[in-house]
């Protein structure tokens, strides 16, 4: 069959270091002496205990609960001793610590009785979405976004689910491992979500580098029982497993700027997200696990893991033959835009896809940064086409208006620009800086905006009552004192007149119509 | 075990600014080898001098501005922009032509306006213009290509050329100089002579000046590499020698007695050399896409003007100067659609 394939703008050829890790069989990581979760899973939303110290608790058994569908349940991933609540680091460049909950496994890995296996043809979409919610089911990709939100796809008309398999950052092969051990899984997780959505079409994207995934994906294919799933080889460019990109190349749409994919009528999922729904529809199984990629040439062993979650970064890497004696850097995610972590003594929480330990040949040593020279070779690399020379330019400056204007927010940090820079300029790092600063800024204008709507809504108000008032004194006045018959009928018609526009007269707590109308809360 | 932190992306850097300027003074070696056959080794001299006055100048300028001076001298910058400017120089300009310009080119040219990235103009031209402004007759004295000249001048022939003036074995100064085939044509059309008689004489070639189609031809080899390479953009001298092409041969064909041939503009002067080093200088150039096909097409366009109607024989420096000016108002205007945006 023939597919037309849509081209991104830039991209680089990189290295893909994939063999370090993909010829290893996959392996179960065994139960850790301690497990860590964070109630922090996703930047900025903490989801709050229903265990306390010294319960015991069974795997899968839900310890965390958070306060709407952007926050899913945390479930333990093995069976043992709620050991404590306290302050852990996070998995984040900072070290900050947050509320965490510590579970000392008692390596019985009790479960409760399995669920009864469900039809899911027999379920709502709906009910699907609740019981995806209940899995804690989150993007697996990376982003860690609640996937019972994200297939909800509202008002909004879709008629494509993609499925991403482009595995495009080095050295990552969790999904390459996923495809080729449960191709299966994938697959039915695709009907799955196909129905959620709503939708009779799936493509599923897969890079061309991973042949013996596409192998597995298409035998299984091959049984039949997937109409309108189509999977299909993209080429190898970072980043065309950015959701952006993979949507261009499979389907020539582009998300709207500020929009999200369901507004170019396509839903992405992660192919390990798609496994995740199945067990979680078809087998009542929670998201207890995933697939850690562990590699880099600080590794003694690289390979794939399939590990809990809220195993500690220095158990998997012990799994994993310890460290070289090159070990330099400790990256959680891929080499172009992973974190770089401060310690091997942080869990992996659910978006954790790769462990990357570079080697000293691997890494950039500290780079002394030169004055840019405006090569262009960053406009060239940019996946989104944006000028990078020229937003470094303003945000260097502080031009935030002009860094605006050349469509700074629209940049998804990928690191392509940074990579190819030949004066070494962090462009990343400032361009996230400036985005940042622009958020507070707008967030700022929006409050001020805001304050001065209500603040004059307010005088209005006061003014309008002001003179309610004085109006009734004089009413008042005009009866007591004894008036002829014309004051009379003079009175009245003067009342009448002042209250002819009974519909644009303003009720005593909606704003008059000279002020600016308030405004509703901003839907991000 | 604990880990240092740093920010994404981990990979190491695979280019770098001092390969990249280092890259293109060996993309020149063809045209120099060239100039070298063609002119003999005065282009040496200049060389050297015009490189290591821009190497003291740089270092005293860093220092006044209590700038880093190893950083700012290992980039190599301004070692391009020497050998920019020294092969463009007559090979027996006076000694101080090299020094002059060089040192104008780094103090006024680059560092006055905050160092290397920062410069609205091309420091090598601006050191080129500010030479032939003012001392016009050193800078139109070239010499005759080898197979024309009685005596080929070895190195130190050359050197006493340059140090002292003066012509080899007590010959005079001034009977070694020559003026070019550009200069010629634009002299003997102003006296009313045809194309045909103009180009029957002894200093044009089959594609254009004897000696100096070799020139340019080294410098497109070396072009080309830098192109295949990736190290320049190919809408820069894509639109220079486009414009250029197309504006000479459209007059050509309309009076081929007025105006000379395509191939002739093409292969003259420093046509090759501005197309693909000079124009390419990515920071006073345009850096959008369509943005470096227009800046590139009005420069040829414009040295064509220069050429055939201006005051000088070439206009390549002149051409790129004004055109840096414009640099920044065709990158407003042409900035690519954003992805997600609409065209």
């Amino acid at each position: 069959m023939m597919f037309t394939l849509h081209r991104f703008h830039g991209g680089l050829h990189l290295d893909a270091h994939k063999e370090d890790s993909s010829l290893a069989p996959l392996a179960t990581a065994p139960v850790p002496p301690r497990l860590i979760f964070p109630l922090q899973q996703r930047g900025g939303q903490n989801a709050e205990a229903v265990v306390q110290v010294g319960d015991h608790v069974r795997k899968g058994q839900v310890i965390a609960r958070g306060d709407g569908p952007m926050n899913p349940p945390i479930h333990a991933s093995s069976s043992g001793i709620v050991s404590a609540i306290e302050p852990r680091p996070l998995p984040h460049p900072s070290g900050l610590a947050d509320l965490a909950i510590v579970i000392d496994t008692d390596g019985e890995d009790l479960a409760p009785a399995p669920e009864e296996r469900r039809d899911y043809r027999q379920l709502a979409p709906d009910e699907l979405r609740r019981i995806i919610f209940e899995a804690g089911i989150v993007g697996l990709g990376g982003a860690a976004f609640s996937t019972a939100v994200k297939t909800d796809p509202g008002h909004r008309a879709i008629d494509t689910l993609i499925l991403n398999g482009a595995e495009c950052e080095p050295y990552i092969t969790c999904d390459d491992s996923l495809l080729r051990n449960f191709p299966q899984e994938v697959l039915e997780g695709a009907r799955i979500l196909m129905r959620v959505v709503g939708v009779e079409r799936c493509l599923l994207g897969i890079e061309d580098d991973m042949p013996e995934a596409i192998r597995a994906l298409r035998e299984v294919q091959q049984t039949g029982h997937y109409a309108g799933i189509d999977i299909i080889t993209v080429p190898a460019i970072y980043p065309s497993g950015g959701e952006k990109q993979l949507i261009r190349i499979l389907t020539g749409r582009e998300v709207p700027t500020r929009g999200i994919p369901a507004d170019a009528g396509v839903i992405c999922q992660n192919v390990g997200t798609a496994a995740a729904v199945f067990r979680a529809v078809a087998r009542g199984e929670p998201l207890i696990e995933r697939i850690v990629t562990v590699t880099g040439k600080g590794i003694k062993h690289p390979g794939n893991w399939l590990t809990r979650i809220g195993t500690p970064i220095a158990d998997l890497v012990r799994y994993s033959g310890g460290y070289t004696g090159t070990a330099e850097r400790l990256i959680l995610g891929g080499p172009m835009m992973g974190i770089s972590l401060p310690s091997d003594a942080l869990p992996l929480v659910k978006a954790a896809n790769c462990v990357l330990v570079t080697g000293r040949s691997e890494t950039t040593g500290p780079k002394q940064a030169l004055p840019c020279i405006r090569c262009g070779a960053c406009a060239d690399a940019c996946p989104i086409n944006l000028l990078p020379q020229q937003l470094y330019w303003y945000s260097r400056a502080d031009n935030l208006q002009r860094a605006e204007e050349y469509h700074l927010a629209d940049c998804i940090e990928c690191g392509c620009c940074d990579y190819v820079c030949p004066s070494h300029i962090p462009l990343v790092q400032y361009f996230r800086a400036a985005k940042s600063e622009l958020v507070a800024k707008q967030r700022e204008r929006f409050k001020a905006d805001h304050a001065r709507e209500r603040f004059e809504a307010r005088q209005a108000r006061k003014e309008r009552e002001k003179q309610e008032r004085a109006e009734a004194a004089q009413r008042k006045k005009a009866a007591l004192a004894k008036p002829d018959a014309s004051e009379i009928q003079d009175a009245i018609a003067r009342a009448k007149a002042r209250k002819r526009p009974p519909e644009s007269a303003p009720t005593a707590d909606a704003a008059p119509d000279e002020s600016p109308p308030a405004r509703e809360p901003a839907e991000n | 075990m604990r880990f240092n932190t740093a920010p994404a992306p981990h990979l190491a850097p695979t280019a770098s600014t001092r390969r990249i300027m280092q890259w293109v003074l060996v993309a020149m070696a063809p045209g120099i080898a060239a100039q070298l056959w063609q002119f003999g080794p005065g282009v040496l001299i200049n060389l050297a001098l015009a490189i290591a006055t821009a190497l003291l100048t740089e270092s005293a300028m860093l220092r006044l501005r209590a700038q880093p001076s190893r950083a700012g001298l290992s980039d190599w910058s301004a070692v391009l922009t020497a050998a920019l400017l020294a092969v463009s120089l007559p090979p027996i300009a006076p000694w101080w032509i090299s020094v002059f310009g060089a040192l104008f080119a780094i103090v006024i040219g680059k560092q006055l306006y905050g160092g290397l990235g920062y410069n609205p103009f091309n420091p090598a031209m601006v050191g080129y213009a500010v030479l032939l402004i003012s001392f016009p007759k050193p800078m139109t004295a070239w010499l005759p290509p080898t197979d024309l000249a009685a005596t080929p001048l070895g190195l130190l022939d050359a050197w006493s050329a340059i140090a002292h003036r003066a012509g080899p074995a007590g010959s005079s100064f001034d009977a070694l100089a020559m003026a070019t085939p550009l200069d010629t044509l634009k002299t003997q059309l102003g006296l009313g002579r045809t194309m045909d008689e103009v180009q029957s004489g002894p200093l044009f070639g089959a594609l254009a000046g004897k000696g100096w189609q070799w020139v340019n031809l080294g410098y497109l080899a070396g072009g080309l590499w830098l192109l295949r390479r990736g190290l320049i953009a190919w809408q820069i001298p894509a639109g220079f020698l486009a414009a250029l092409g197309g504006l000479s041969l459209g007059f050509y064909l309309l009076e081929p007695q007025t105006y000379p041939t395509p191939l002739f503009h093409l292969f003259a002067g420093a046509t090759m050399l501005g197309a693909f080093f000079i124009a390419t200088d990515p920071v006073t150039a345009s850096t959008t896409p369509k943005g470096r096909l227009i800046y590139g097409a009005l420069i040829g366009g414009l040295v064509f003007v220069i050429r055939s109607w201006g005051g000088y024989p070439d206009g390549v420096a002149f051409a790129v100067l004004l055109l840096n000016l414009a640099a920044p108002t065709i990158d407003h205007y042409t900035r690519p659609r954003v992805y997600g945006h609409p065209g």
